[in-house]
């Protein structure tokens, strides 16, 4: 495909030549690279912030209450400081310190959830592609069931009844919603698999039911699987900061959810405390963007479609 | 168009009782398995009042027996059934002696308004500006905005609630802070009534609207692309037909309806958001009233509105299952 004359490649050619090396390697995908690289970032600002920063100061009155960041002044005229650098709530809590503990836990909920309703859900998408009969019956319809109801209502009744729960406790709550949506789409994807050529081969030539699911079908759910992890810990993310700010939820453990909840009972928005909420937001902001980019990369791996509007 | 058969109706009417029934068994399972005693919390209710309550032990009997749980379970458990299939919930603990039913009635139209407002404003701008992702007409700032504003479509409506309400209530003012209507403004058919209910309607719609308008964005974009390659529409562009009309006639019309079926699936989602909003805005719906029982302990509220937001989510997509086929003939209902 080299022109004739040697001309040295146009930038667009260039541009173009990049675009298909690119396309070659579908995994590097940009969407899917920056919002790794968000997602990371958030994890690393937690480990890295524990080494640099006083964890201590997530503590209620280890400073000044409602301090703004550096560069800001309140309505008492105080001027933030280094020793605050991104401000104080109401309760006297280094907003710093809050997100470098909170947002990590606001992950963990999310990473937790969805794993255990992953699992959950690729043992009985499997299960119910694989046996058919009375057992994909039960499953399709509880799944089927279970879809229509919204893991808030049931969770607030929950934490309502029991009050403090952990993180831990908070995302074995939340796994039990989010196992639907796999359940669903790997059964299909099962169901439509077991007719396939290469199945139909591989059973013919004597694979272990074993090696058909792992060796054979797996590889061709991953971008599937990936998609549907995300998607639930967006979904598990959402309702544990949704129970977060309706006050339930870990009472004692700084999550984002908690700390817009404080900030709203105690007015922050009316007295101009943006830091307070504002922060906790934007971080929370990140997290879905970072989850959303990771998805829509996904989508671009495993449709080859969608590719060229991008 | 046909008939629905019958198969097919008694299958999804069978998972629609089944949703109701099994959401409001863990309802009213989980509550019993708490150590926590609700005549308790009333009893410290009454002494926070009061001061002290004399004979204790008497009064916890009868409130026991007044919420009617020193009954074997099973009874207490038909009871509670029968009762939610006529919407009696029993009596508020914390507004003593009003019915829940009673409250989630005041409660519910301020919700079912906000939502169908905010869900009709959204599918029409999502699915458009979808469908404008995808066309080859559409000018190339729209496509290459629609991507970049997709990207805050990704945070609950809870947090951009926040930012509206922050921007535009506190700081500039143009809204009101929160409630439903005015508190001067008398309850009614009056033009100054709705008026007021619009204008504190519209932070909490928009922020709704901002944010979940890219769901049927993306499923738009990705079912116009279908449709893009399709004979039919080759041969209405070799017609010579205005390319609008190919827009809206051919590729829309054609691709917008697996949208209706993916509603069904996400309206759980949409109606737990928007409890949310209401919670941050104080609007008079079920979010407020839930979260006003939450703070109490109001058990009887809080299943009571749990309850109806998981008979609305089940019906709807009740009606969505039976109403698509109608919409769109080409599918035949499978009896699976």
């Amino acid at each position: 495909m080299t022109s004739q004359d040697h001309l040295p490649p146009t930038r667009a050619e260039k541009r173009q030549a990049k675009r298909i090396k690119r396309f070659d390697n579908p995994w590097m995908n940009p969407k899917l690279i920056w919002g790794a690289a968000l997602l990371l970032g958030i994890i690393a600002m937690g480990i890295i912030g524990r080494f640099v920063w006083d964890p201590d100061l997530v503590f209620t009155g280890s400073s000044m209450l409602r301090l703004p960041p550096v560069g800001f002044e309140n309505l008492r005229g105080q001027a933030g400081s280094m020793a605050n650098p991104l401000g104080t709530d109401g309760g006297g809590r280094d907003v710093l310190a809050l997100i470098i503990i909170g947002a990590p836990n606001t992950l963990f909920v999310g990473l937790l959830a969805s794993l255990i309703g992953m699992s959950i859900g690729i043992f009985l998408g499997f299960s119910a592609g694989f046996l058919g009969g009375r057992t994909d019956d039960i499953i399709r319809v509880s799944a089927d069931v279970m879809i229509t109801i919204p893991p808030l209502l049931i969770l607030v009744v929950f934490q309502s009844a029991f009050g403090d729960v952990s993180l831990t406790m908070m995302a074995l709550l939340i796994a039990g919603f989010v196992w639907q949506s796999p359940t669903r789409l790997i059964r299909a994807q099962v169901l439509s698999m077991k007719q396939s050529g290469y199945v139909q081969m591989a059973q013919l030539s004597g694979a272990s039911t074993s090696h058909i699911m792992f060796r054979e079908m797996m590889p061709n759910l991953v971008p599937y699987l990936f998609g549907s992890f995300i998607a639930s810990v967006t979904t598990s993310i959402v309702t544990a900061v949704g129970l977060e700010v309706l006050g339930l939820g870990p009472q004692r453990i700084p999550t984002l959810g908690r700390t817009i909840y404080e900030a709203i009972n105690a007015g922050a928005l009316i007295q101009n405390l943006w830091w307070w909420w504002g922060i906790p937001t934007l971080l929370l902001a990140i997290i879905f963007i970072g989850l959303l980019l990771i998805n829509l990369g996904l989508d671009e791996v495993s449709n080859p479609r969608l590719r060229r509007l991008s | 168009m046909g008939r629905i058969p019958r198969a097919y109706l008694i299958n999804r009417l069978t998972t629609l009782i089944l949703t109701v029934l099994i959401a409001a068994t863990i309802i009213w399972i989980i509550p019993r398995l708490s150590p926590v005693d609700p005549a308790e919390i009333a009893l410290g209710r009454m002494a926070a009042g009061a001061g002290s309550v004399a004979n204790s032990e008497e009064i916890l009997a009868q409130l026991r027996a007044n919420m009617g749980i020193d009954e074997p379970m099973l009874l207490q458990y038909f009871r509670y059934i029968t009762g939610a299939l006529v919407f009696d919930f029993g009596l508020s603990t914390a507004a003593f002696p009003t019915p829940v039913s009673t409250l989630i009635l005041n409660a519910l139209p301020w919700t079912l308004g906000l939502m169908i407002l905010s869900l009709i404003i959204t599918f029409v701008i999502g699915n458009l500006l979808g469908a404008l992702m995808v066309w080859d007409r559409s000018p190339k700032l729209v496509r290459v905005a629609i991507p970049a504003a997709m990207v805050f479509t990704s945070i609950p409506p809870i947090l951009s609630g926040l930012l509206l309400m922050w921007v535009f209530a506190a700081k500039l003012q143009w809204f009101p802070l929160t409630g439903a209507y005015s508190i001067f403004v008398e309850p009614g058919w009056t033009w100054e009534f709705v008026q007021s209910v619009v204008y504190h309607g519209f932070l909490p719609a928009l922020s709704i609207v901002v944010v979940t308008f890219g769901f049927w964005a993306l499923g738009m974009r990705g079912l116009m692309i279908g449709v893009q390659g399709e004979d039919y529409v080759k041969l209405a562009e070799a017609k010579g037909l205005r390319p609008r009309y190919i827009l809206y006639r051919y590729m829309i019309r054609n691709a917008i309806l697996p949208q209706i079926t993916a509603f069904a699936l996400k309206i759980g989602l949409l109606i737990a958001g928007q409890v949310l909003v209401e919670r941050i805005f104080a609007y008079n719906g079920m979010g407020k009233l839930l979260y006003d029982a939450i703070l109490n302990q109001d058990f009887p509220v809080i299943q009571g509105v749990s309850f109806v937001i998981i008979l609305i989510t089940a019906l709807s997509v009740f009606l969505v299952d039976l109403v698509y086929p109608f919409i769109d003939p080409r599918i035949r209902h499978e009896v699976a």
